[in-house]
This record gives C-alpha cells, structure tokens and sequence, in this order.
C-alpha cells in the first residue's frame, strides 16, 4: 500500500474568496484511518485554517457530514483505503447554502423540523400513572425511523431538495412518521397539514437516494410512501365523510 | 449588542435540555436561552450506550441503590444527595418515557432493565445500546414544544460576567458562523457543558469534551470539586478509544488475557461463572477493572498491539441474536471500526479514559458559590459519583440534576433584579481579548502540538496509578507549557466558522482543567476509588474523607483544600465484590 494518500479538498473563505477553490493535501494512507483522521491530519499538521464539524467519531453525533468522491458520507465512518490509491475528492454537502470550507448552513432543516411536530402528542398525559405499555412489535413499528442522526446526508442526496429548497425533506418526514407509527402518540391529526401540503409528502418523486443515503439503515423514502397511501385515503375519507375525517 | 434572558443554559446535552424544558414547564413567563458550540443533538450525550439507572423492577430497593451508589464511590458520595437522586431517578427516565424514549421492552410491554457494574439488581433501563443517543434526541425534539426556549446554536461562550458581588450575571460569546461576539446577560446561568475527556490522549470523549463550563466556572473563581478523580472505562477499542458498552459483559461478556483466562478472578473480583454475576467479576466497579489491567500488564499477561497492550473482549458465547438484540451497536462499531465481527472474533479492549467524577462544586440545587451561576450533569460536582461512578448513572445524574439546577435557577432568576450593567467593561474588556486572539500574527507553536503535550502530561501524571513523583512531573511540564498555551499560532483570522479560534479557547480550558486534576491529585495521599497513590496504597479516612476544592488564585496557581463529606445512613466500610 502506498504510504500517502492525496485529499482534494474543497475550500471557501467567503471573507476573502469570490467562490470556492480546491486544495491539495498529502495525508499518510493508514488502513485505520478514516478520511476525518486525514482532515484533522490536515488541521493540526498542515494547515489549521481548514474549517469543517466533527465530534464523537463514531457514527452517531452527525456532525461530519461530507460529499466524499461524489457521494454524501459521514467521513469519520468511511476510510480512505476505500479510494487507495487516490486522490480522495471532499467536498461539502450537496444542496445546502457553503457557510466555509466543508462546513455548510443547515439551519433550514431546523427550522422544518418543529413544523412537522417531532415530539409525543397526548391529549392528557400523567407521568404518575406509570410507564406506557408498548410491546416490542409496537416499538418496532416507528424503530428504525427513530435512529435518524439528523447528518443531513439524505438532504444531500435528494435531487428534490436540490432544485426545491422548500421541499419538507426525508428526514422531518421520516420523524414525523417516526412519532406517527408511535404507539403512545395522539398526534397524527396535528401533523396532517404540513405532510399532505404540497411540499410535503407529495413534493417527493420517489428516488429513493434518501435510503440509499442513509449511514443508519432509515428509510425515509419508504416512509414517505406510506405516508402518501395515508393521506390518499384522509382525503377519500374526507369527501365522503366530511365531518368526521379528522 | 446585549441579548437578554433570564436563564442562560451553557450546553445543550441531556442536562442542559432537561433544565430548558423544566423552566419552560414550570416558569412559562421566563425567557430561556441555550447557548452551545454545537447544534444539541450532536453532545456528547450522543455517545452513551449501556443505559440508566433507576429503581424499578419488583424486589429492588432505592436503600440498595443508594448503597451500590455509595460503596462504588468509595464513601466519597453526598449520601444526602445520592438519596435524592435514586428517589427521583425512576420518576425522570418514566417521564422520558412519556416524551418518547424507546426503551427497551419485556414482551409484554413493560420496561425492561439489565445488569450492570457494581449494582446489586438488575436496574439500568436502556434503548438497546444506543441510550444516550435516543435520550438527548428525545429531549432535543421534546424541548421544540416550548416557544420560551431560544437556541444559540454553535455559539461558544468564552467569559462569565460576575459584578463586584460575586453575582453572575451573564456571559460573552462568539457566534460561529459569523465570528459576532456578543453580551448575553442572564439573571442566572446553568453549566451544562458535559466533561473533559479530551484533556487526556486516549479518551472515549467526542472532540467537543473540553471542559469549557467547567474552565468558565474555575476562572471566575469557583471551585472545582474532586478533580483528582478521573474514570477510566476498562473496555475501549485501541486506536480511536471508542466505547464498548459495559452492557456486553452485562449481558454475558467476559474479559481474557493473552492465555484466554478471566484475569478479574485474581483480584479480589470473585469466581468466574459461565453467566453473568451481579456485582461480580466482570460486572465489578470500572476503577477496579481498570486497575486490574495495569497488573496484567506488569505480569506481562496482556496482548501487544501497535496502540499498547490490550486484553480481549469476548462476546462470541452470547451468539448472533442475542448481541443483534441487545448491542447492534457494539457490533456495528467493532465491525466498522476494527474490522472484526464480535460474534465469532474476540475484541481487543483496553482502559481509556471516559469520565469525571469531579466538577464544579455545587449543592444540591445545583447551585455554585456564585451567586447565580448553577450547573448540572458531568460539569458538575454534586457529588453522587464519589470516587467512582457507576455505569448508568450518569445519564439519570443528567436528567435529575438538571431539573433541579433548571428550577432552582428559575426560582433564583424569577425573584432577584435584572443585572445593572456593571459588568459591562469585563464584556468589553472580553470582546477585545477575542478580536486581538483572532488577529495575532506572531503566535508560536501549533496548537495540536501544544495539546498533544498537555494530553501526553495527563497520561504520564495522573494515569490509573499514580505517584508524587510523575505527578511533580507532570505539573511541572504543564507550567511550563502555559507560557506557550498564551502564545499558540493563531493562522486563522477569518470571522466565518473560525475552528482555530475555537481550538486556541478550548486549549486554554484544557490547561487550566489539567493543572488543576494534577494540583488535586498531588495532594490528596491516599487512594481511594478511581485515584491510586502508589506512594499511598491505602484509604485514609481519617484524613481524606473529604471533597478537595480547588481554586484558582488570582495569580493562575491553583489551591486545594477540603470539605467535608455528607454521610447519613451509609458508614465507610469495605468495597466488596464477588464475595
């Protein structure tokens, strides 16, 4: 194995820069090292105005989000032997305003997120009469939509977001159908308008690089599908039974 | 500019969530603000695994709890505060329940609890092995409920403010993506900003675990409690130090030397048994297992590897379904992260270092000796942990303490007068220090070689055992690397997203935090729980049954002295386990 490994490496000063530039770094080719150990290689060896996010590691804060030759990854999770002999292209995330570097804006999907609701509904809810009930097939319901790591790649991924910024996007849906599927949830009602609003669930042509996307096995693209099969039906049920579809 | 609430959280993990939302909850008409370097569902609550504690399962008792609690910590436990905590436990992992935590579950829809070290029963509610992770994004979705919280996201405080009565009344902070630094003044201000990991090399602590409440709290002049004190986990994996939950060998693990045979039978840790034993052999107290290691290390009974010695972890008993059921992410990691399946391979494990049992010193409340300024969760020192944490009680310290410090913080915002502007020079005077940082042209040494020495300092000092002498050593090396912590190579001047800017602050934290673990270690001559003095061999309760507070004098050197620990109903007495 070749003992270095080049990063091509995007970077943007918006202070001093017109547009983005590409930078070319030699990093030592480890077979343990992920392209992160090749970033902070970078920063703390070679050069320290390199900015991008990064925190636990190991998969699971989603703060290293990065388009790694061509596709959205988690860098601290994908290695650089896989593109041995190189060179390794990192560009930020795709589809999201650049702030610097590798380091892009990302506050629209946290202004998004509240709008479908991601929280347990209840009509009364008393802490004092224990735990709710929910047995492992009812938890496995809503599961595997509960483990989004809010990493933004599948953003990153969506050719729907790309040319429709107000498109809802595949991980609030996916959390609102997480809360949905919920056993101990009363709040599907409340989340209707924003999913079966145009820029919701219907804003989606079904790609599905949403999932492929995903570094922890969500399916949003699934979950968007199911939920068009329920808004079908709340709109049916709406013409025919006008005072009681809600 | 001056923003203005009146509570300013500082950290948005599981005890900085959980404050916001009682405030919300309790004190509607309050305006409260969480002020993070990260967006919050990336802290490092993130990364817990194995679960949380809390008494729940028919024929467990809060008394034993308290007293696994207290034995854990070596006597070195508030025992009136250990009460409170394993009373209200239960009472916030059901209300996490309620906003949606997906713990696991008996079949028949009832919460289900594992074995975990150095308890009695069997306790600790978990979401597989993913807990911390579906915590902190149950609160982060739950506290999007409440219109009165305000979120600075990636905004990082640098100062506190405190007035000639030793009144906090706010903080300066910088806003990441602009470089704006800014006056937010608070009636109260909590510390939520998790532990200081990284000030060690080998550490299962996220990149952001630098300590900074805890340097926040120590520079205006609070205390740091029981400093000395610093968990090693004995089970990371070499290389990167990510964690392997204590859940595996709670749900059956065992730890080998190189010759395939459960080592912890020779130290006082019990027999071994094909299944697992509460508070036995592996289920032991992670300082002992920890300091097991070292021995087999000296016995030249452990594996040699490119990262030091390892012992291996073995899983492969447990089967494909079990681990898939219960550690989908402890496979997940050793697969992704050393290229080894659990299920048919053993793990090379060693002791890296995971958690601080000491803090800002705090009461019950939460409270500092500032007045106005509280904390909670690992940047605080209540102390429930003692000398030693046990696993899966950090998360319910998160929830339960945070509350606490949130109300009390509220109580206190709620009835005292907004801040005068008497602190408005500090802020000044602060703003300025960040710009000339931000411009200095004539730094010297790289910032991640001058860490790298602290980190390497930490782990030559104050390792799992330790003596006067590295420790002298140590405290000496770290004196002389402040003048080049002043002086670190800023290349960075942008205002937009300054990484480096942010990595000169948190290095000054890391010294500060540094000198003051190696300050408090060197004086306490004893061992007790997680500190071991060679030189000291044996707890000193005579001497040493008291909390170190270490402070900052006003020159930078740091002073230690004592207070007393709380006992109530639990008398010191032996650690014992697997007999």
């Amino acid at each position: 194995m070749a003992e270095t490994i080049t990063l091509l490496v995007t970077r943007y000063r918006p202070d001093t820069e017109a547009e983005p530039t590409i930078a070319e770094y030699e990093v030592p080719l480890r077979k343990d090292w992920a392209v992160l150990d090749g970033l902070n290689h970078v920063k703390d060896q070679l050069d320290g105005t390199l900015s991008y996010r990064w925190s636990c590691r190991m998969g699971i804060c989603g703060s290293c989000g990065m388009t790694v030759n061509g596709e959205p990854r988690l860098s601290c999770a994908t290695f650089l032997t896989e593109f041995a002999p190189g060179p390794v292209r990192v560009e930020p995330l795709a589809n999201f305003p650049i702030v610097r570097d590798l380091v892009v804006d990302i506050d629209d999907f946290l202004r998004k997120l509240p709008t479908v609701k991601p929280w347990i509904v209840r009509h009364v809810d008393w802490v004092e009469d224990g735990e709710y009930l929910q047995t492992p097939d009812e938890q496995s319901a809503y599961k595997q939509y509960s483990m989004c790591i809010n990493c933004m790649l599948c953003y990153s991924a969506c050719p729907v977001y790309g040319v429709d910024p107000d498109f809802l996007g595949p991980a609030a849906i996916a959390l609102a159908q997480r809360y949905n599927l919920d056993s101990r949830d009363q709040g599907a009602a409340d989340r209707l308008d924003v999913l079966i609003h145009p820029e919701g669930v219907w804003g989606c042509t079904f790609v599905g690089e949403c999932t492929r996307a995903c570094p922890k096995g969500v399916d949003p693209a699934g979950a968007i599908q199911r939920y068009k099969l329920t808004a079908a039906m709340q709109s049916v049920r709406a013409l025919v039974l006008p005072w009681s579809a809600r | 500019m001056t923003a203005r609430h009146d509570v300013v959280l500082v950290g948005g993990g599981a005890a900085g969530l959980r404050a916001a939302i009682e405030i919300a909850e309790a004190r509607p008409e309050l305006s409260v603000a969480i002020v993070s370097k990260v967006y919050p569902m990336r802290s490092h609550t993130v990364s817990a695994e194995g679960g949380a504690a809390g008494v729940i399962a028919v024929g467990d008792t809060l008394d034993e709890h308290c007293s696994d609690t207290i034995a854990g910590g070596d006597w070195l436990c508030d025992q009136d505060a250990v009460e409170y905590f394993i009373g209200e436990a239960p009472k916030e992992l059901l209300r996490l329940e309620h906003w949606g935590c997906p713990w696991s579950r008996q079949t028949d829809g009832h919460i289900a609890v594992r074995s975990f070290g150095g308890m009695k029963k069997m306790r600790t509610w978990f979401a597989a092995d993913k807990t911390g992770f579906h915590l902190l994004h149950t609160l982060f979705q739950t506290s999007l409920k409440y219109p009165t919280i305000t979120r600075y996201d990636e905004w990082f405080v640098t100062r506190l403010l405190v007035d000639g009565d030793q009144r906090v009344c706010g903080v300066v902070a910088f806003e990441l993506a602009t470089g704006r630094i800014e006056t937010i003044e608070a009636k109260a201000v909590v510390l939520a900003t998790g532990g200081c990991g990284r000030v060690f090399p080998f550490t299962t602590n996220a990149n952001i675990s630098t300590g900074d409440g805890m340097a926040l709290a120590y520079r205006a002049l609070a205390p740091l409690k029981d400093m000395e004190f610093v968990q090693y986990h004995p089970t990371g994996l070499p290389f990167t130090g990510i964690l392997i939950t204590e859940a595996a060998r709670a749900e059956g693990g065992w730890l080998l030397n190189k010759d395939g045979y459960r080592f912890l039978q020779d130290y006082d840790l019990g027999t071994p048994s094909p299944t697992p034993v509460l508070k036995s052999m592996e289920l032991g107290p992670r300082d002992r297992l920890s300091q097991a290691f070292v021995h087999e290390v000296e016995r030249g009974r452990t594996i040699d590897t490119p990262y030091g010695p390892v012992v291996y972890l073995d899983l492969r008993h447990l089967g494909a379904d079990v681990i898939d059921a219960k550690l989908p992410f402890v496979r997940e990691l050793c697969l992704k992260y050393e290229n080894i399946d659990p299920v048919t391979e053993l793990v090379p494990v060693r002791p890296v270092v995971h958690y601080m049992m000491g803090g800002v010193s705090t009461d019950i409340d939460g409270a500092t000796p500032l007045r106005g300024l509280f904390a909670a969760g690992e940047t605080a020192c209540v102390s429930i942990n003692g000398a030693n944490r046990l696993g899966s009680n950090s998360l319910p310290e998160c929830l339960v303490f945070g509350a606490r410090a949130g109300r009390a913080a509220a109580e206190f915002a709620a009835r005292i007068r907004q801040p005068d502007g008497s602190t408005n020079t500090q802020a000044e005077d602060e703003r300025r220090r960040l710009q000339r940082l931000r411009g200095r042209t004539d730094g010297r040494d790289r910032i991640a070689d001058i860490r790298q020495q602290i980190q390497q300092a930490m782990e030559d000092g104050a390792g799992i055992y330790r003596d006067h002498e590295t420790l002298a050593k140590s405290a000496d090396t770290l004196g002389d690397l402040a003048e080049r912590v002043a002086t670190a190579r800023i290349d960075d001047h942008s205002e937009t997203f300054n990484t480096e800017l942010v990595a000169a602050l948190e290095l000054q934290n890391m010294l500060d935090l540094a000198q003051a673990i190696i300050a408090s270690a060197l004086q306490r001559t004893e061992s007790r729980g997680a500190h071991q003095r060679t030189d000291f061999p044996a707890r000193d309760d005579e001497q040493f049954l008291a909390h170190s507070l270490a402070r900052r004098e006003r020159d930078g050197t740091c002073h230690v002295d004592y207070q007393p620990v709380t006992i109530t109903r639990w008398l010191p007495g032996e650690r014992v386990y697997g007999r």
